[in-house]
């Protein structure tokens, strides 16, 4: 698959991709599945830990589970010699968890700014993307908010064995 | 949407914690379990529980596809009521797509459709992005990142 992964890497993403085991020794576990030692399982997972491989070992929340029943996507168009600067500053909000400079599409999608607010309301996510629109003040030519109304599939990564 | 769903004090706090770095050490659940102040069969067994209920929809390591060589690419679809099941089926059966939702625009913003594909290689998006658009008839427009200002996927559980 991939220049930076071996294969021993590899075969330890496919044995975690849909889970860590719940059992009291996991990555003992996963050296028997593997065939390899429990200590070379944690420093793999070490490794890509601090390669940036792996982004973190934890929990994702169902949004809705936790409370936050609305998410919004605010969409912005912004010059594009001041997005580095802005893009840094709506990433530093508090209830913005996604922020990224995406190219636009026009005509039909003139935004390039894109950042991901989660609220427990629509009201609310609205108001903090008021508080978005404030910092960006004239930068900001155009914006819209897509809320989301229905997953409709939500699996992660999954790569083939 | 459905309503959030029923979860006590202790999961709270569990779901908090989760969301950071799980330990990697000989036996990582006793170490969060101590954290937490409850017993690690305890703890496995809420956390079996919430995934069983979907409150959590993962419990390991996240993966970013592309420090592994792979890539990761946004894309958007602007699709008709009358042909919204048939494409929907058919960007859901991709084992690429990583997520999927409908999404409603407040001004007028024609894409309702956002999904995300996920893949080993370059190459594997560009052959995605042609599986649907001539399955589906539509134009698919990707969005690939230009630069990430901010990405952690942490929110504490709302009271």
């Amino acid at each position: 698959m991939s220049r930076r992964l071996d294969d021993t890497d590899r075969r330890l993403v496919l044995a975690t991709q849909d889970g860590l085991p719940l059992v009291p020794r996991p990555y003992h576990q996963l050296a028997a599945q593997l065939g390899i030692a429990p200590s070379e399982v944690m420093e793999r997972l070490l490794r890509m830990l601090a390669r940036g491989i792996i982004r973190r070992i934890g929990a994702v929340p169902n949004h809705y589970a936790i409370g936050y029943t609305a998410n919004g996507m605010s969409v912005w168009d912004v010059p594009d010699e001041l997005i580095d600067e802005l893009g840094a500053r709506v990433g530093e909000l508090d209830f913005v968890t996604h922020c990224y400079h995406r190219p636009r599409r026009l005509p039909e999608w003139p935004y390039n700014l894109f950042a991901m607010v989660h609220g427990a309301s629509r009201d609310e996510v609205l108001h903090q993307v008021d508080e978005i629109a404030r910092l960006l003040g004239a930068a900001s030519r155009a914006h819209d908010v897509l809320f989301s109304t229905e997953i409709l599939k939500k699996t992660g990564l999954r790569i083939g064995g | 949407m459905p309503e959030p769903a029923f979860i006590d004090e202790v999961d709270r706090a569990l779901i908090d914690h989760l969301q950071g770095g799980f330990p990697i050490c000989e036996e990582p659940y006793a170490e969060v379990a101590g954290w937490l102040g409850i017993g690690e069969a305890e703890l496995l067994e809420r956390i079996e529980r919430l995934l069983a209920t979907r409150v959590l929809t993962r419990f390991g390591p996240m993966f970013q596809v592309e420090q592994m060589g792979g890539a990761f690419v946004l894309a958007a679809m602007a699709v008709p009521d009358a042909d919204w099941r048939r494409v929907r089926a058919l960007v859901d059966s991709l084992p690429e797509v990583a997520h999927n939702y409908r999404r409603e625009s407040e001004r007028h913003t024609p894409f309702n459709m956002w999904f995300v594909l996920a893949t080993e290689s370059e190459e594997g998006i560009a052959a995605a992005l042609r599986r649907i658009e001539e399955g589906s008839g539509l134009p698919v427009y990707a969005f690939p990142k230009r630069r990430e200002y901010f990405v952690e996927m942490k929110l504490g559980v709302r009271r």
